[in-house]
């Protein structure tokens, strides 16, 4: 600590970093730019920057935040013209056009020099070309969300395995439900099925290929992830007319019982307590197992960035260490902040029935290594190509082999 | 020297004069509709993410957009609109018809035949996807107490696009309807005598002697529909985001996802759509500009 701080604040400084904590030093002005736009987010955000700010007497805090959903296709104005010091965005490969042409800040020196303690194991997510561009604030698991009551009324169990799934979907089939609702008009959901089907089948290290441009889509590996798939499409067990439901409007079937479960991510939750189902009414269990590979697992994680243009890159990375800090971590992903799973090993998890799950799944059943999610693994080109064919195959089964060869196309043209 | 200069701008102003007061609009347009244009003919040549280095490559993006299946599918959308949007001028014309008269209360029937021209296109949009929702919209319900299938309008790749055109009619014959009723008023009730004494009657007397008369309404009609047809992206992009599986997109919808999207980023290939657009735009305008020039010339006879 000392040592880095000689170096940026300079010999003066350092007598009075040894009676003060080192950061105290900043000064000037700290701008942050957050895609952090939902009410509880962005009170996070705001406590964040004003907490922060407080540490600081000499450091001005500025925090903008921008609607979520907008920022996606902001964030390269923002990062080109008059860029702010820190910024939001995601892990993996979506880094990657960032990093290409060169507007994120390199911030390895930080993980290699222990500045950044218990955050080995997301460590991962933020490296490309072996470089760390950026550090992670909070993540959440994908899983399965069911009906414990209807499950508890048919004389179901939680399975384990893909045919004790395919028994408990005859079952609630047989009972006039549906398995699963889905609202697949913005692709995304497809994408997580496909990303859990195909880790079943496959493996993750199989799916990491397929995402990074190495396997082929019409090989044999891909096509039995999609037989397996048609299994359940062939079944019934999708509500219908999921092309015209948004991932909100297939909620109503959950929460009406008229399907028995959302393969989703844990931001769920607060939607299905709001429509008024309680904790005994819900429960969560792992993408059973399929075929005999290691539990492969989604856990999309969001991400602070350093802009290499940054005015103020000494409170900036101040501030990217603030905020994975143990204690931190532990407030701003608790149940009544984000609700989500923090990212640093030394905090704690909020006593939740679904984050405690989720934790314990992905620290100790997902030993095929954790994805970030369909659309940040794969390049956004072909990630909208792919979403766009795996909600054809949904809806129209028999058209697979038209769509897997207008897939390996795309692979051709895309991964150069 | 100065006096000859005064003079020489004293001789000229008739010209100068306008010149002048055209100069702002000129020096608008040039710089944010002349200019991007031959931004975008030059950026369609380079492989570009609007990042990094942009790559030059041709007519790369153009031979990519020859067996681009999508980049055909949203031009025969374009086409389907650019036909069936047309039917607002005849649906315009008769609901003018029907309530160009001296009723009590007509002012009323004709804000509310108005109406829906005047919410914006997001509303419409989104009145239309939940009156075509599969299981409860209104479309589904009627369907259902008639005793017929009930269908999924927009996610049926099929029907999609009409559904979204038939959504998009519904202002744009407002639209045409209010033109037609303004130019039923300037309709020479003269004529219209004229041509009842020589036994006119019906169908004849509106082609023979009311249409004729309504031509500049038609017209301006045209003209709008083309352009509105063209330029369909807010319906698509509410209605269904251009799915399921890229069967309703159109070109500008096509355009912005490639280009601007969250998964786009591919100005040059964006920019080549953005060409195919503007060239049928322009025949489409080329003949709007020739026509009014013929007529222009024609009344100064």
């Amino acid at each position: 600590m000392l040592k880095k701080f000689a170096s940026v604040a300079g010999a003066l400084a350092l007598s009075t970093a040894l009676v003060t904590p080192a950061m105290a030093e900043l000064s000037g002005k700290l701008r942050i730019m957050s895609d952090m736009s939902n009410p509880a987010p962005r009170a996070i955000m705001e406590g964040l920057a004003a907490d922060f700010d407080a540490m600081h007497p000499d450091l001005e805090v500025e925090v903008e935040i921008v609607d979520r959903e907008a920022w996606k296709s902001q964030i390269r104005n923002a990062l080109t013209a008059d860029a702010p010091d820190v910024i939001n965005w995601y892990a993996a490969n979506r880094m990657g056009p960032y990093v290409n042409a060169g507007l994120f800040e390199d911030i390895s020196d930080m993980y290699a020099n222990g500045d950044l303690p218990g955050l080995d194991s997301v460590k991962g997510a933020m490296t490309l070309d072996g470089k760390q561009w950026g550090v992670p604030y909070t993540y959440y698991q994908w899983g399965i969300y069911y009906r414990e009551d209807i499950f508890k009324e048919l004389g179901l169990s939680e399975p384990t395995t893909f045919d004790e799934e395919i028994a408990n979907c005859a079952k609630i089939l047989e009972s006039g439900r549906k398995c699963y609702t889905i609202g697949s008009k913005y692709l995304w959901t497809a994408g997580g099925w496909f990303d859990y089907m195909n880790m079943r089948t496959n493996g993750f290290d199989f799916h990491m290929q397929l995402a990074t441009g190495q396997a082929s889509w019409t090989s044999d590996e891909v096509r039995a992830t999609f037989a397996n798939w048609r299994k359940l499409i062939d079944m019934g067990a999708f509500i219908d007319d999921h092309q015209t439901y948004s991932w909100q409007e297939a909620l109503p079937f959950f929460v009406k019982g008229e399907a028995t479960a959302y393969l989703m991510g844990n931001f769920v939750v607060p939607h299905l307590r709001e429509g008024g189902l309680t904790d005994d009414q819900i429960d969560f269990y792992q993408f059973p197992k399929i075929a005999d590979v290691p539990m492969g697992e989604d856990a999309p994680t969001d991400t602070f960035h350093i802009a290499s243009a940054a005015q103020n890159k000494e409170a900036a990375r101040a501030f990217l260490q603030y905020v994975t800090s143990a204690d931190v971590q532990t407030e701003i992903n608790a149940g009544s902040g984000l609700g989500q799973l923090p990212v640093n090993s030394a905090s704690s998890v909020d006593d939740d029935e679904f984050l405690n799950q989720g934790f314990e799944m992905l620290s100790n059943n997902a030993t095929g290594g954790i994805a970030q999610f369909f659309d940040r693994d794969f390049p956004a080109e072909m990630a909208s190509i792919g979403m766009e064919g795996l909600q054809e195959f949904m809806v129209f089964p028999d058209n697979l082999d038209d769509i897997l060869n207008r897939l390996e196309s795309a692979r051709g043209r895309i991964y150069k | 020297m100065s006096t000859a200069n005064q003079s020489w701008a004293k001789r000229n102003r008739m010209t100068i004069t306008p010149l002048l007061f055209l100069l702002p609009g000129i020096l608008f347009f040039v710089a944010y509709v002349v200019f991007p244009i031959f931004q975008s003919f030059n950026i369609s040549l380079y492989e570009w993410d609007g990042l990094g280095e942009a790559t030059y490559i041709g007519a790369g993006n153009y031979q990519e957009l020859l067996t681009d299946r999508n980049f055909e599918i949203s031009l025969w959308n374009n086409v389907k609109w650019l036909v069936l949007y047309l039917l607002a001028i005849p649906a315009g014309l008769l609901i003018a018809l029907l309530l160009n008269q001296t009723v009590p209360g007509i002012r009323l029937y004709k804000s509310l035949f108005f109406f829906p021209f005047v919410i914006s296109q997001v509303v419409v949009g989104l009145v239309f996807s939940w009156f075509y929702l599969p299981r409860v919209g209104l479309l589904n319900a009627l369907l259902t107490s008639l005793g017929l299938e009930s269908i999924n309008v927009l996610g049926d790749p099929t029907l999609a696009t009409y559904g979204i055109i038939a959504a998009g009619l519904w202002p744009q014959t407002a639209y045409c309807m209010i033109l037609y009723l303004t130019g039923l008023n300037a309709v020479d009730p003269e004529q219209v005598e004229a041509g009842r004494l020589d036994g006119a009657k019906g169908v004849k007397m509106l082609w023979y002697v009311i249409l004729p008369q309504l031509r500049p309404a038609t017209f301006i009609a045209f003209v709008v529909t083309i352009i509105g047809a063209l330029r369909s992206f807010d319906l698509i992009s509410i209605m269904t985001n251009g799915g399921p599986f890229g069967s309703t997109r159109v070109l500008s919808f096509y355009m912005f996802e490639k280009a601007l999207s969250e998964y786009g980023f591919r100005m040059g290939y964006g920019s080549a759509i953005a060409v195919v657009l503007f060239f049928i735009m322009l025949f489409f305008i080329a003949y709007f500009l020739w026509s009014m020039y013929r007529d222009e010339r024609e009344a100064r006879r």
